[in-house]
């Protein structure tokens, strides 16, 4: 078992604890036949150091788990971290969190910075390695973004956040519209642009989100655009609550 | 927010994209700040083939930082020759390659706008942390 990166600072009011959703990601990133496949593309120590992207950083456990861990994960620790969340408290408590991780590592890796912004809408096309999103993929109504200029920083004069302003950006969390899958579409539409050439993707789905359709789109992309779960948790009856879907391009050759 | 993360990052408006005038941005009214951090060789010299040289020049003229050359550095450059070694660890930095790590991991822009080329659109960096949301977004 690798170290779980801590996120004691983080103020769970308004950015999303850890969960069981949190825990699948970490557990199949660092699962024997996610780390065989990993190495299999990106170990080579005389390329370009890997980038990771995740989008929706929350506490950043998840990428610190991957930026404090790149050398069991990857085989090298020149590897580049970078996040984007929606929500400003989540993207600095999860940089916090992200050096906080690589400080405690033998072999550090390299974070850049978490940007505050839509999905991967300031990410450069083919730019990234390996991508990740757990989504907010429960299916309830989005939240009104009507107000998240003013939600998305402490009020003027204030130290402290409202409480409406907290149930907002814990919305911003889960939220997901129809299927669950509003936010997670709009991302899926991002991922062919933003990988590059070797490119993967792992993106976490709900037993709601109706996983098989959305691994039937992917394939449908074009020639070569593979889809498959590679970890899960909650069997319950052959279903599974929470999955993990990888996504990438079969290289010729 | 360090300049290195600029290497990898555009407008986010999407008829930008297109556009070479989208990348790099290009900071202004910055309000820089030195953050130390521990030097990585090996991933100075693997990280080279992947930066966009004139993207790194532009933004360090811009900041008003000393002018880089013209060509980036190359591997060798990054090591003292005596010290060239099969063991990454055994490595010793050179000047060239103390001053990469200055420029791209512990520059980094604390207040300031980062605007595109493109559109004019200004985005807002406030206590290190970049702000890409556009209204559009959120609808
Ligand atoms: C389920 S939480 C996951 C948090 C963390 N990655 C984890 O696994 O614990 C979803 C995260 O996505 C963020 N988010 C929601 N919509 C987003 C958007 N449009 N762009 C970027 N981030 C978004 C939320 O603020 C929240 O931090
Ligand atoms: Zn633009």
């Amino acid at each position: 078992m690798l170290p779980t990166p801590s996120t004691s600072h983080v103020s769970f009011d308004r950015v999303y604890e850890p969960a069981e959703d949190s825990f699948l990601l970490l557990d199949t990133i660092s699962s024997s036949t996610e780390v065989a496949f990993l190495k299999d593309r990106f170990s080579n120590a005389t390329t370009h150091p890997p980038l990771v992207l995740e989008v929706g950083v929350g506490s950043g456990v998840v990428l610190a788990f991957v930026a404090g861990n790149a050398d069991n994960i990857f085989g090298r620790h020149d590897v580049l971290t970078l996040g984007t969340d929606i929500n400003r408290f989540a993207c600095q408590a999860a940089s916090q969190t992200v050096q906080t991780a690589i400080a405690s590592s033998a072999q550090p890796s390299v974070f850049l910075d978490v940007v505050n912004g839509d999905l991967a809408s300031s990410i450069r096309h083919q730019s990234v390695d390996v991508f990740i999103f757990n989504p907010p993929y429960v299916p309830a109504e989005l939240p009104d973004f009507s107000r998240h200029d003013s939600y998305n920083a402490l009020p003027a004069g204030k130290k402290a956040t409202t409480f409406e302003q907290d149930s907002y950006l814990l919305e911003l969390s889960y939220a997901g519209g129809e299927d669950g899958m509003v936010v997670t579409n709009r991302m899926l539409a991002q991922i062919p642009e933003i990988l590059s050439p070797n490119g993967i993707a792992y993106v976490l789905l709900c037993a709601q989100n109706k996983p098989e359709d959305v691994k039937k789109n992917i394939r449908s992309w074009g020639p070569g655009w593979l889809a498959e779960t590679v970890g899960s948790s909650g069997k319950k009856a052959g279903w599974e609550k929470l999955q993990i879907v990888r996504i990438w391009r079969q290289t010729s050759g | 927010m360090k300049l290195l993360t600029l290497n990898f990052l555009t407008c986010a408006i999407k008829t930008c994209k297109g556009s070479p005038a989208s990348f790099p941005l290009h900071p202004r009214d910055s309000e820089l700040e030195i953050i130390e951090t521990d030097i990585n060789l090996p991933f100075l010299k693997n990280i080279l083939p992947r930066l966009t040289w004139d993207a790194v020049r532009t933004i360090s003229t811009e900041l008003g930082l000393p002018e880089l050359p013209a060509t980036a550095p190359t591997r060798e450059d990054l090591v003292e020759p005596s010290s060239t070694s099969e063991d990454d660890a055994e490595e010793v930095p050179t000047q060239v390659a103390k001053d990469l790590h200055r420029l791209l991991l512990e520059t980094c822009v604390k207040e300031g706008k980062l605007v595109c080329g493109c559109c004019e659109h200004e985005y807002q960096v406030k206590e290190g942390v970049a702000n890409f949301l556009l209204p559009g977004h959120l609808v």
